[in-house]
């Protein structure tokens, strides 16, 4: 799905992230540690090609990004669904527009696709703020509403940067087990998170592999979870 | 351009869902009209200008084409010896490409409208004319005079349309200008509305990175933003040549010897050139936003 092969970043002052290699394999969950500040964020924009590598070989779908026409990495964000830490909404549109977003975007008839966003919104618990406007809601509301936009492409890859940041205990396992649940149909899943909680519990649910970034490498983290 | 031509039609379809993922531009949208319309207003009477010289110019110049005349009156026994005389200066004369004098049945026929075609013009002292046809380097007249009132004192050179030539130069330069003027109008309006889109483009910086972020197509997001300021130049430029058509339309006529001014305005099908601004407008319109928005996208991943 997604392969970085000895990638380094550099945002101008110093490489952040060095020599990292990762294969993302189809149907893998993975989750993404490490100190504040560490490049977790980076890393993510990386995979979903907001940056590009300054160097190395990031591949995507197969194919290398550095090559990749404007209109490809559209088509290919497309596959992947991303919950940013910032969530990224239009602050003009309600929260359903938001969510719908997506499938508006690549030309997918959305009244076809009603029901499908209204099932995704209760599962976030925003049934019924579906008309308010992202100020409206809260940190973690947003956060909801921000998956259920990864999501409503049933995209082959989701990226979810802290998704939990924001809500509590209850619902953070609520939002875990629809990534699970979204793992068991195929779909390859990467969490980045600093709650250790969360991925206890979702490592009794799935198999679960937990990368760290420190030292600007990556590494797998071992079983001190 | 094959690319532009789809891209014109799938924005003349409209998409009302894609108009709405960017939130409405408040104030560009009417300044962006108000220019256009100025800007078309401009260009009613620039090309009324062009035209009305272009007319002028035609006109002129085309009485200048038909020869000037040397007309002689002598006493009946003189006329023949001066005829020749001043056909023999003509002939020698540089800037004269030939000279011929009308015979007495040519005569009859130019003065047939006046005074009907039984005139006996051999009985009347009826003056002798040489019809004279300029080389494109023309003849010196005054010099022409000279030499002829030495050879045949009976002779009169009359040129009375060679004034005009630096007149016609003078209306080929005003129709010019006229065209230039729409040219810069045009380039005027590419220019602001370009300002006006860059405007637009970054108060939609968020709005542009998160479509892109969730996988719009640059064309996608381009369009959004085409399609408001196309249809906005559009009809602004359609308000701006009414009005200038309008105006053109209650300009006092003046009368036939008002010269220049005689028919500052349209004539016949002319009426019709004035709308083909608005569709130009928006072809502008559109190659200049479409270019603001492509080169904004490019800096985005
Ligand atoms: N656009 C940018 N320009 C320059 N430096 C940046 C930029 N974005 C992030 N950084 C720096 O890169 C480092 C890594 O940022 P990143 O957001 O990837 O961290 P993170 O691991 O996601 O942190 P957190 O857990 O707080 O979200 C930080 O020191 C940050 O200041
Ligand atoms: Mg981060």
């Amino acid at each position: 799905m997604i392969e970085l092969q000895n990638v380094a970043y550099n945002y101008g002052g110093g490489e952040l992230l060095s020599d990292i290699s990762l294969k993302l394999a189809p149907g893998s969950f993975h989750f993404l540690t490490g100190p504040s500040g560490a490049g977790k964020s980076t890393f993510l924009k990386l995979c979903y090609m907001e940056l590009m590598a300054t160097s190395g070989r990031v591949q995507v779908f197969g194919r290398d990004v550095a090559t990749m026409g404007r209109d490809e990495i559209a088509r290919n964000r497309q596959r992947i669904g991303v919950v940013h830490q910032d969530c990224r909404f239009l602050d003009h549109l309600p929260i359903a527009a938001n969510v719908a977003l997506p499938l508006r975007v690549s030309g997918r008839d959305t009244s076809a696709e009603e029901a499908n966003l209204k099932d995704l919104l209760s599962w976030v618990g925003l049934e019924d703020r579906a008309d308010a406007l992202p100020a409206e809601l809260s940190g973690g509301e947003k956060q909801r509403a921000a998956l259920a936009r990864a999501v409503i492409m049933s995209p082959d890859v989701v990226l979810a940067d802290e998704p939990t940041g924001n809500v509590d205990w209850e619902m953070s396992k609520r939002l875990m087990s629809l990534l699970v649940e979204l793992n068991k149909m195929g779909k390859t899943i990467m969490i980045a998170t600093h709650d250790l909680n969360l991925i206890r519990t979702a490592k009794s649910q799935v198999n679960a592999r937990v990368l760290r970034i420190s030292n600007r490498q990556l590494q797998l983290a071992g079983a001190d979870l | 351009m094959k690319l532009d031509a789809s891209e014109l039609i799938a924005l003349l379809k409209g998409d009302a869902q894609a108009d709405k993922v960017v939130p409405p531009s408040g104030y560009t949208a009417t300044l962006t009209l108000f220019t256009s319309a100025a800007m078309a207003f401009l260009a009613v009477f620039a090309l009324a200008l062009s035209l009305a010289t272009g007319r002028l110019a035609d006109r002129w110049a085309s009485e200048l084409a038909r020869s000037s005349t040397v007309r002689i009156s002598a006493p009946a026994g003189q006329m023949d010896a001066q005829t020749r005389a001043a056909l023999e200066v003509l002939r020698t004369t540089s800037g004269v490409a030939s000279a011929k004098a009308l015979s007495q049945e040519e005569q009859r026929k130019l003065l047939e409208p006046w005074f009907g075609p039984d005139l006996p013009i051999e009985n009347l002292p009826v003056p002798q004319l040489i019809e004279v046809i300029e080389d494109s380097s023309g003849y010196d007249s005054d010099g022409l005079r000279l030499r002829l009132s030495a050879e045949a004192p009976g002779a009169v050179l009359d040129d009375h349309t060679r004034w005009r030539k630096p007149l016609i130069k003078a209306a080929d330069r005003l129709r010019f200008l006229g065209l230039l003027s729409i040219l810069l109008i045009a380039l005027a309006t590419g220019a602001m509305i370009t300002l006006a889109a860059n405007a637009a483009l970054s108060a939609n910086a968020q709005v542009i990175s998160v479509l892109r972020l969730v996988g719009a197509h640059d064309a996608y997001i381009a369009r959004a933003f085409v399609r408001r300021f196309t249809l906005r130049a559009l009809s602004g430029a359609l308000i701006g040549v009414v009005a200038g058509m309008v105006a053109v339309a209650f300009l006092p006529s003046a009368s036939e010897t008002g010269g220049f001014l005689t028919g500052l305005g349209f004539q016949g099908w002319h009426w019709l050139l004035p709308f083909v601004i608005p569709p130009l407008a928006a072809l502008v319109a559109f190659r200049a936003t479409r270019t603001a928005a492509l080169r904004r996208l490019k800096e985005l991943t």
